[in-house]
């Protein structure tokens, strides 16, 4: 190994409102106690608006660059899932360790889709191809675990005690950084979730929890036949109220010049029918018809 | 900010102490450190924890104040420097440009007291509107910048700014960048030194900027410009780090550090000071190398000079002039340049991650601002706030972004143009509105511009974290102020169609709108509503989603909300929806559009 990669790298990563930052500075602390060179770098901004957010901990004899270079890292703690899956292409290839949370927190932005029988959008790998592909890697419940010891917020400090096992430090020196970061009322509850981890993480270098297996896999699958929307408008009924223009989910219905509605972006629209219930005229009717799918 | 961080009780760590630090925390620390004793500046990302930490420092040495804008803030520190007190300001480097104006005048001028900006320059556009270059400012005013490059720099550096402001006569720049910004390090603290006491100083023709005064200021402008080029040569801002000789590499701040991480062993000329550029060191160190290579984020202004100067270098033809460095792209630079392999993709993982933008909270009062102007269908002129998300999806109802305050002027121009058959809206946040959006607001009415001005008054500068400003009654130390009356400001301004709205009124929201469209001329409509993160959280009962009547029609989703996800279940091959009652505030916008029913307090939902 050349003299550069003797700094060790952490990168710990989640969802704003998580607590990674948390997670950086008892880590950075720890390693000032011990006597290393720290750096640990963050971007706020627009983390607090549900982005991602993530911190860069390193530390040695001598740190320069604040930021980890890609292909460097090695322990990457995720507090969710696909938070982890995003950055996973900065562990080392040989002898990175992955540890994450199985917690998921869909974004609105991963439900967007209005097509028929249309799932989340969200990262659909599963803990088994990813813990197959890293040299050490832990997908836990740590959040399941933090919830159980009355604080689901405890999750972060669970995910310490799994980052525990990996990094070289006394077991007393992390529970004296723990208990002076977190607040006085909840140093015991914190004490235990870091235990927890520990424990947890000690029981092997490959280890997936029982409800973390299968994270994406649990959905029963259900068949949505296509069916054809009909969108009828009864001109002579409609008096221009601009009720189902301005209530349309998508937005799909206009006024005409003769302020009359009528169907102005067919393709948006879902069926749903909402504009048919609230016309107070009833003069929009909506039928939807299953259509017969070709055989495959 | 934590009112833990308000109270500023607490005396400083003595010097001698070691505690890491963020860079902007140990900015505020060398600005406490060189006695200084009054700050301002307006919050902005990423300098606006500079003051907050300020303000952790003793009342007693040193005031320091939200200001309105960041011109203000230049001209109270600007107040302060000729009283002959030591005095700073700080701000992000698109507040420079609204600054910039009292800068220019102030450099001719030159201090009384030592005047230190801090310009925190934001490669990449983390969270602003461009990229632009601070260090050209400081060419462009012909003061020094200063760059640090980590937390122990940052505080070193800012207090030999205020040395060297008071020993050449002109404000001084530390400029810092996100990554500086926001790095944490250890850094060793000093002493609070004393600076000598100094009064106003009569001198008028110093003073005071008439074409007289000025003609003669600039010939004192242009000697302390070459006097600094000559001594910066001996400074130890700085340095030469001797190597390998083959190559000479010239740098300054962050990629520095990214410099040192990829060859360690090479020769480096360190700059501290990258304007004015210290000739003779330079010659010296390119003439001791085969060949210079310069490392420098974002524009090439010591490459420029460098080849202004006849000495061969190269630097952007191997590195990128936009976007942020990191440790990556330098050594692609320097793989580039033939200095060190190129870097090898090794990467195992080709899945393309999942997209999470950021987006407004959940129970944003800003959301119903905008799924109005949506459905009104007007145009939008934008302005800088966390409203700025409006422009995505789902409410994708803003069609202008330019500047801070930028709106009501843009809203004009679209209104006089004549070619706009839409109605023309203009939205600013109440922070906005203060910092540049009453002059324009101004222009608009004796101007008779025919637009409705919207002022998203959430009672805080949110984007940046929640600072108060003068809306919010209270001042950067949490003592109690007067409050802006944005409803009696307006209608002192002129404006004749005025109206208050609560933000979780959908219908009355819309009807107001609506009502201040048709109306001819400037109309005004504020909307009244706390941000739900600062400066308290709020959280109010949650509400849910009864799953056997929801239809899925997904009109709760055309909000946005962070805690409205899909169910399990479905509708008719849509999802229903349901309500994540740790992050629901209990807004009821979603129970408001859901034509269903379905949605209600989450704890009378459970009884029925």
């Amino acid at each position: 190994m050349d003299k550069r990669n003797r700094t060790t790298n952490v990168l710990i990563v989640g969802v704003g409102g998580q607590g990674v930052i948390m997670v950086s500075k008892v880590l950075a602390q720890l390693c000032q106690e011990a006597g290393h060179d720290v750096k640990q770098s963050e971007v706020h901004g627009m983390a607090k608006r549900g982005g991602g957010v993530f911190s860069h901990v390193r530390f040695g004899a001598k740190v320069w660059s604040p930021t980890i270079p890609e292909g460097e890292v090695d322990i990457l703690v995720a507090l969710e899932w696909a938070e982890g899956l995003r950055w996973i292409r900065h562990l080392k290839p040989e002898t990175g360790t992955f540890i994450a949370d199985c917690q998921k927190i869909v974004p609105p932005f991963a439900c967007r889709s209005r097509k028929r029988g249309a799932e989340p959008a969200y990262a659909p790998q599963t803990p088994e191809e990813i813990i197959d592909q890293v040299h050490a890697g832990y997908v836990m419940d740590a959040t399941g675990l933090a919830a159980n010891l009355g604080n689901a917020r405890a999750a972060n400090t669970v995910l310490l005690g799994a980052l525990s096992t990996a990094l070289d430090f006394p077991e007393e020196a992390w529970a004296q950084v723990i208990a002076a970061t977190v607040p006085p009322k909840s140093v015991q509850i914190n004490a235990r979730a870091f235990a927890e981890g520990r424990a947890w993480a000690l029981g092997g270098t490959k280890r997936i929890d029982v409800t973390a297996s299968g994270l994406q896999k649990s959905r029963a699958e259900v068949h949505h036949p296509q069916v054809e929307t009909v969108v009828e408008i009864t001109a002579d009924w409609c008096k221009g109220c601009d009720i189902c223009v301005k209530s349309c989910p998508e937005r799909c219905l206009r006024l005409n010049d003769q302020l009359k509605a009528e169907l102005a972006l067919p393709d948006l629209c879902t069926g749903c029918q909402l504009c048919s219930w609230l016309c107070p005229d009833m003069a929009i009717s909506v039928t939807n018809t299953p259509v017969q799918e070709a055989a495959s | 900010m934590t009112h833990a961080l308000r109270q500023g009780a607490d005396e400083p760590l003595g010097a001698g102490q070691s505690r890491p630090m963020t860079g902007n925390e140990a900015i505020a620390r060398g600005v406490w450190e060189a006695g200084a004793r009054v700050a301002a500046a307006y919050p902005g990302t990423p300098s606006t924890e500079i003051l907050e930490s300020l303000a952790a420092y003793p009342a007693a040495d040193i005031h320091a104040q939200w200001s309105t804008n960041e011109k203000t803030a230049m001209d109270v520190a600007i107040g302060a420097s000729f009283a002959g007190a030591r005095a700073f300001t700080a701000m992000k480097h698109v507040g420079m440009n609204v600054a910039a104006d009292a800068l220019m005048s102030f450099s001719y001028i030159g201090v009384n007291g030592g005047l230190v900006v801090a310009v925190c320059d934001d490669p990449g556009i983390h969270s602003s509107q461009n990229e632009q270059d601070s260090r050209i400012y400081a060419r462009f005013a012909q003061v020094p910048v200063l760059e640090p490059s980590d937390g122990q720099e940052a505080l070193e550096f800012t207090r030999t700014a205020f040395d060297l402001s008071e020993e050449y006569d002109c404000p001084v720049f530390v400029r810092s960048t996100t990554r500086l910004s926001h790095t944490r390090s250890a850094v060793t603290l000093g002493a609070r030194q004393t600076p000598a006491a100094r009064v106003f100083e009569d001198n008028p023709r110093k003073n005071v900027m008439i074409p007289a005064h000025a003609r003669m200021r600039h010939g004192h402008v242009l000697a302390r410009e070459a006097r600094l080029r000559e001594a910066l040569s001996d400074s130890p801002l700085n340095r030469v780090e001797p190597g390998d000789a083959r190559v000479g590499i010239i740098t300054s701040g962050i990629p520095y550090t990214y410099v040192k991480e990829c060859l360690p062993d090479v020769s480096v000329l360190k700059l501290g000071v990258t304007w004015p550029l210290p000739d003779r060191l330079i010659r010296e160190f390119c003439e001791g190398v085969e060949r210079v290579i310069v490392v420098e984020e974002l524009e090439p202004l010591i490459e420029d000079a460098l080849k202004a100067m006849g000495i061969a270098c190269d630097g952007k033809a191997f590195f990128p002039r936009e976007g942020e460095f990191s440790p990556e792209i330098v050594h692609d630079g320097l793989a580039k340049a033939g200095l060190m392999p190129a870097r090898v993709h090794a990467a195992p993982f080709e899945f393309a991650p999942m997209v999470r933008p950021p987006v407004l909270c959940a129970g944003c009062p800003h959301v119903a601002c905008f799924m109005a102007l949506g459905a009104l269908d007007a145009r939008v002129a934008g302005d800088i706030g966390c409203y700025t998300l409006a422009v995505v999806e789902p409410l994708k109802s803003m069609d202008t972004c330019v500047s801070m305050g930028s709106s009501i002027a843009n809203a004009i121009g679209m209104a006089k143009a004549g070619t706009e058959t839409r109605p023309i809206v203009a939205t600013i946040g109440d922070s906005t509105f203060l910092h540049s959006g009453i002059p324009p607001l101004i222009d608009a009415i004796y101007n008779d511009a025919d637009i409705t001005v919207f002022i998203l008054d959430n009672h805080i500068t949110a984007m940046t974290g929640g600072q108060d400003h003068p809306g919010t009654g209270r001042t950067l130390r949490g003592d109690p102020a007067p409050r802006v009356d944005f409803f009696a400001l307006v209608k002192a301004l002129g404006v004749r169609w005025v109206q208050k709205v609560d933000s979780y009124d959908t219908a009355s929201m819309q009807r107001q709108l609506r009502e201040a469209v048709a109306h001819k001329g400037v109309s005004v409509v504020i909307s009244d509503r706390p941000c739900v993160l600062d400066p308290v959280r709020i959280k109010g009962p949650a509400m849910a989603v009864d799953q056997d009547s929801c239809i899925a029609c997904q009109a709760c989703m055309n909000l946005g909300c962070p805690a409205i996800t899909w169910a399990e279940g479905w509708h008719e091959g849509r999802h229903k929806v349901k309500i994540d009652p740790e992050a629901c505030i209990g807004c009821s916008l979603c129970a408001q559009l859901c034509a269903s029913h379905s949605i209600k307090p989450a704890d009378i939902a459970e009884q029925v």
